[in-house]
């Protein structure tokens, strides 16, 4: 146990001595947490609408000023007919439409009720997103004033709809996505290095021909990383919560256990990748190429899974943060607790088992 | 005395290729031997064997008295090793490379302490006990690679080119460490490219494709092959080797 902590120690000496790479590990996930919630953040003016009006009354009139008032819409025209959205959504001439149907300020005066069509294009959620709400905000305003005026409630109801994307795809998604990435990238980059390190330095040689036994130099080489990462996912946490408007809806513990979880299976991935790679170089490309790009491209959270060709909906299976993904939007976003996600987290604790026991074995294997 | 190496026959084959045929030899305590060889005789894998980092396929040995087969975590508590690398770590300081390898090998933090204190006196490095390792000048990193392997007192200390692509100074100054070591009592297995290291052993081997060609004392040696120096020695029996360097 002594060993194990001198060993430890010693881990932690090189990762605070490396004062570059330890900037790099935690300006990596503020920068992109940071550069996603601005984006987000950014106000979208002067996007093109359209307004096809059935009714022409007194009471769309006075809205549809209002809107094209607001210098969040430019008001491209008004189109005679529904038939002529769809082709100016598909040129991309128009971010959304509004349509009033006909009889909308009568039904709005006698029954204190009526009911307008929003269509965006979702194809950029983000967008689409933000627009609407301005839009209903408008509304909303509107409402009020109607109400005012005639000493009674008053209730236009937008109904909005998405095209294209009817989920809305992409909008919190990134910051799961931004964890997954993070969280796999520095777990395997850091592990995989720390060992090729010690192989390049000549060092594994003499902790092999030392007492040392082998599967404390793995847990003493994850120990830091694995502090590191947790340290990572709180700042994440805490940022996306402060910036992104993005606080945990579930349970805190269930995420981190989860987290942990994931954390551990990216650093048994790095364990295994040290194994083949000869050079500290070899390591980070291994890393960089072989988890970056299929974590990026087939967790589902900048392409959905389900339109992708069926040979890598089946691939995608065997990328852990695919399942983590899943886990965090559940928990994070939705509020789900364990009966919502405990398919994937056995997918995941399988995975990490599988994962370590082959790197384990590996890594004795190699030292006969 | 009991021999502190003790090998009979020992073989280690790769498929149909035999690394090292039929090994068999004696080292005595405070012995200085030199494990000598062209690149490829096989010396790096005799070596392992004698580590417990490989097994071997047939024949016997013992390593400090401990079996090579059954034996070999008894074997790693019992030796020290220091490669040509000198397996220092760069980015940690002189003390916490020493405090380390101490750590690993299970001493208490007291024997550390005093065993930390005292390296740093003889080898003159008190003033640098904080300074990074990567600060250090090669032939200074060699000495405290040699000192930090010995930290724990083993009985036999293994050096694979412990002194490659360092000058012929600093070498001769690297040896009297080797010298002080053998004079507690210490076995010193060392193997070498440079002809002038092997006069320093007290016996000498010299491999040749996978078999032990010769085994004396580098004067019995010369005298043998009627050669001036050990340069020679090796040169008769190299020169007829068939297998390539890699």
């Amino acid at each position: 146990m002594r060993q194990l902590i001198t060993f430890i120690r010693k881990e932690f000496l090189h990762v605070f001595r490396d004062r570059k790479s330890l900037l790099m590990l935690f300006g990596l996930p503020i920068a992109q947490i940071v550069l996603f919630g601005f984006a987000l953040s950014n106000e979208i003016k002067n996007s093109r609408i359209a307004i096809v009006d059935y009714s022409k009354d007194a009471t769309t009139t006075r809205l549809i000023s209002k809107i094209a008032a607001s210098d969040y819409f430019d008001f491209q025209r008004s189109l005679a007919g529904a038939d002529q959205l769809q082709a100016a959504f598909k040129k991309g001439d128009i971010k959304m439409a509004v349509i009033f149907p006909a009889n909308f300020g009568d039904d709005l005066m006698h029954t204190g009720k009526a009911t307008m069509q929003v269509i965006a294009d979702a194809s950029d959620p983000n967008q689409a997103t933000t627009i609407t709400n301005y839009l209903s905000q408008i509304v909303t305003d509107y409402n009020a004033e109607l109400a005012k005026d005639a000493g009674q409630p008053m209730q236009i109801n937008p109904e909005t709809q998405m095209m294209y994307n009817p989920e809305l795809r992409g909008a919190p998604n990134f910051v799961p996505g931004v964890m997954a990435l993070v969280l796999m990238l520095v777990c395997t980059m850091m592990t995989s290095v720390a060992i090729v390190k010690e192989k390049e330095l000549g060092t594994m040689e003499i902790l092999l021909v030392s007492p040392f036994k082998p599967v404390y130099i793995i847990i003493a080489k994850l120990a830091p990383n694995l502090l590191i990462s947790v340290l990572n996912l709180f700042i994440i946490l805490l940022l996306s919560w402060l910036f992104l408007d993005l606080p945990v809806k579930g349970s805190l513990l269930l995420l981190v256990t989860c987290s942990i979880l994931f954390i551990l299976t990216s650093l048994s991935i790095g364990l295994l990748l040290s194994i083949n790679a000869q050079t500290q170089q070899a390591a980070m490309m291994g890393s960089l190429m072989g988890m970056m790009l299929p974590t990026m491209l087939l967790t589902g959270f900048l392409f959905p899974i389900e339109n992708m060709p069926l040979a890598l909906q089946i691939l995608s299976n065997l990328v852990p943060s695919r399942w983590y993904f899943i886990i965090v939007k559940r928990v994070m976003l939705k509020g789900l607790g364990i009966t919502a996600i405990w398919r994937e987290m056995l997918i995941l604790t399988s995975m990490c088992v599988l994962l370590f026991t082959i790197s384990l074995r590996k890594f004795k294997i190699r030292l006969q | 005395m009991p021999p502190v190496i003790s090998t009979n026959q020992l073989t280690k084959r790769f498929g149909q290729f035999v690394a090292a045929n039929a090994l068999t030899f004696e080292v005595d305590k405070g012995e200085i031997f030199g494990f000598l060889g062209a690149n490829g005789a096989g010396k790096t894998t005799a070596m392992r064997m004698l580590c417990g980092l490989s097994t071997p396929s047939d024949g016997k040995a013992t390593v400090a008295g401990f079996d090579v087969y059954t034996q070999t975590e008894k074997i790693k508590q019992n030796i020290g090793y220091m490669s040509q690398k000198f397996s220092l770590y760069d980015d940690l300081t002189v003390t916490e490379n020493i405090r380390f390898y101490a750590g690993i090998y299970g001493m208490n933090t007291k024997a550390i302490k005093t065993k930390t204190n005292e390296l740093l006196q003889e080898l003159q490095l008190e003033k640098e006990a904080k300074t990074l390792v990567k600060a250090l000048p090669l032939g200074w990193k060699q000495k405290l690679a040699f000192s930090v392997a010995i930290v724990h007192d083993p009985d036999i200390v293994f050096l694979d080119e412990p002194t490659g692509g360092v000058d012929p100074v600093t070498r001769r100054q690297f040896w009297d460490l080797i010298y002080a070591a053998s004079d507690k009592g210490v076995t010193v297995f060392v193997t070498t490219h440079y002809m002038d290291e092997a006069e320093y052993c007290n016996r000498v081997s010299i491999m040749v494709d996978g078999v032990i060609a010769a085994l004396d004392s580098p004067a019995n040696l010369k005298h043998q092959f009627s050669v001036a120096n050990m340069e020679d020695v090796f040169y008769e029996l190299a020169r007829n080797a068939k297998r390539k360097a890699d």
